[in-house]
């Protein structure tokens, strides 16, 4: 008869739970005021310079014949009616136009100079704990021995896709280290965050003096403006994903190995010797 | 007589749904209404003016300070390079120079320098000249490229002669962005030598080959490729060499600047 025990284990270090919270506070401020920013000329292009006529998304406020405002996101010539949300919401009761609502940007109301204030300040922040985060992963070996997948996981990924689908997660000794699924997605952040800190210098007119080479590996500084923005909205995709799956698979549990460090798993006795 | 309120089925009850409900709830109000104030307190203040000395000086350190911006190809041009903040000017002086093309026009060069000095469109066009295809960064995020020719701001300074406590160029604009009574809405901008006797900083009075149109700040405009477009003063009247900012406008350097912008605007 199987034994069910719990067991606790130390999941996560003392770095990696500092560093995850830092850069939760720092990537909700960068969204929010990254927003604010975008609502200053909430039009994305592809290229060295913005072809006015021709951006690939843009949300407008349109005043319509009745005189109210409309709010409409175009992507790729194709026009939705976002009126509330997206080109057009509320203001202090009132339907202005504005790319992202009051709820999402930092400050609520439109202020560029205020929104670009906070994004670089929260931008130092994120940098240095980031940068802190990667050198403790080279160097402690989290990045190979938690993070990179084997050989074995690789070849196993179409079960675990199924597995996460039917919502059939590890259990037991399995849980101990992290499914292939969930290594590939934490390296995809890393990665997108990284490159999500090059097409911010990239938008820099200083940077492009001492560094030209990598406004031309963004295509221009337009394109360099849109893939920050798209890196942004992927990464709101893994937060939400993240979120979904801390939710399913025992949020207590998660949340507390996010904070204490120490994770409980089930196991099958220990009568196995 | 005296009425109660009964509530029998009013129990607190805290399951786990309704604390995480309610929390998500509290800090979300919490940030937005944090976010909001935090930026007046004190040491918040200071918290963000540190982020902007940390740029500056960031910045400073990896840009050279002779490094340039890119420089593109007559193919690059916008058709539509988009002409922002002040696009023509009231004041009735800047309207009589506009109708005789200019032709009036002196620029003034003063304040800390050895030699008063005022000069003529012709005489700013036969000064050595530089012309140079640059792209054009707003702030708001747009950028639109264009070709600019006109006198290196050094060899104008080199004609007046700055004096060695000189440390800031200011511009002094004809527009007003704001319309204020004591003028604090008159456009102005400032840079430090790094930028001043950069290469690439030029005093432009064309635009694309043809003389620089009024949207974009006739009779001169000046160009720091290195910053974002609300440095490149339009509609310049007067360069005046200072030791200090404090006493111009709001004290911060620039319009925008007093209006919460950084002073440095390299990001």
């Amino acid at each position: 008869v199987a034994n069910k025990t719990i067991a606790l284990i130390y999941r996560h270090t003392l770095a990696v739970r500092i560093t995850h919270w830092i850069n939760v506070l720092c990537l909700t401020l960068l969204l929010m005021s990254g927003l604010q920013i975008f609502n200053a000329h909430p039009a994305l292009y592809w290229g060295k310079a913005s072809r006015f006529d021709t951006p690939f998304l843009s949300m407008t406020g349109r005043q319509t014949e009745l005189g109210d405002v409309k709010g409409v996101t175009r992507i790729a010539g194709l026009e939705f009616n976002t009126t509330g949300v997206l080109g057009a919401s509320r203001e202090q009761g009132e339907m202005t136009p504005r790319g992202f609502p009051t709820w999402i940007t930092v400050p609520s109301l439109h202020d560029l100079a205020t929104g670009r204030r906070w994004h670089f300040v929260f931008a130092w922040l994120f940098v240095i704990n980031g940068l802190a985060y990667l050198l403790y992963s080279l160097f402690s070996g989290h990045l190979w021995r938690d993070l990179t997948p084997s050989r074995t996981q690789l070849r196993g990924i179409g079960r675990s896709i199924i597995d996460h689908a039917l919502l059939r997660f590890d259990h037991g000794e399995d849980a101990r280290s992290y499914n292939v699924l969930q290594k590939l997605a934490y390296l995809g952040v890393i990665a997108v965050l990284v490159i999500i800190v090059l097409t911010g210098l990239t938008m820099s007119p200083g940077i492009n003096a001492a560094v030209p080479w990598l406004v031309d590996l963004f295509g221009g500084r337009q394109s360099a403006r849109s893939i920050h923005f798209l890196c942004a909205t992927a990464t709101v995709l893994f937060v939400l994903v993240h979120v979904v799956m801390v939710i399913l698979t025992g949020i207590w549990n998660n949340v507390r190995s996010m904070i204490t460090g120490n994770y409980a798993i089930k196991t099958t006795g220990a009568g196995h010797d | 007589m005296t009425s109660r309120i009964i509530r029998p089925k009013s129990k607190l009850k805290l399951d786990r749904r309704s604390f995480l409900r309610g929390s998500l709830a509290a800090a979300g109000s919490l940030t937005l209404v944090g976010c909001d104030t935090l930026p007046n307190t004190p040491w918040f203040k200071t918290v963000l003016d540190a982020g902007e000395a940390l740029t500056l000086k960031a910045q400073r350190a990896v840009i050279g300070p002779g490094a340039l911006a890119p420089e593109f190809t007559e193919a690059d041009i916008s058709p539509d390079f988009k002409a922002n903040g002040s696009t023509d000017v009231d004041d009735a002086g800047y309207q009589a120079l506009a109708a005789n093309g200019f032709k009036d026009f002196r620029l003034e060069v003063g304040g800390l320098v050895n030699k008063e000095i005022e000069l003529s469109l012709e005489e700013l066009r036969a000064l050595p000249s530089r012309t140079q295809i640059t792209r054009h960064d707003c702030v708001e995020g747009w950028s639109s490229i264009g070709k600019w020719t006109g006198v290196p701001l050094k060899h104008v300074l080199d004609k007046a002669g700055v004096k060695p406590n000189a440390r800031y160029v200011v511009f002094q604009c004809f527009d007003s962005l704001e319309a204020t009574l004591d003028g604090s809405g008159q456009y102005y901008e400032s840079i430090g030598f790094e930028d001043a006797y950069h290469p690439q900083t030029i005093l432009a009075h064309a635009m694309n080959g043809k003389p620089l149109p009024v949207a974009h700040g006739a009779p001169i405009r000046l160009r720091v490729e290195r910053q974002l477009g609300y440095k490149m003063a339009k509609y310049v009247m007067k360069i005046e060499l200072v030791e200090s900012f404090a006493e111009i406008g709001r004290g911060r350097g620039s319009y925008w600047a007093d209006r919460g912008y950084d002073w440095y605007a390299g990001i």
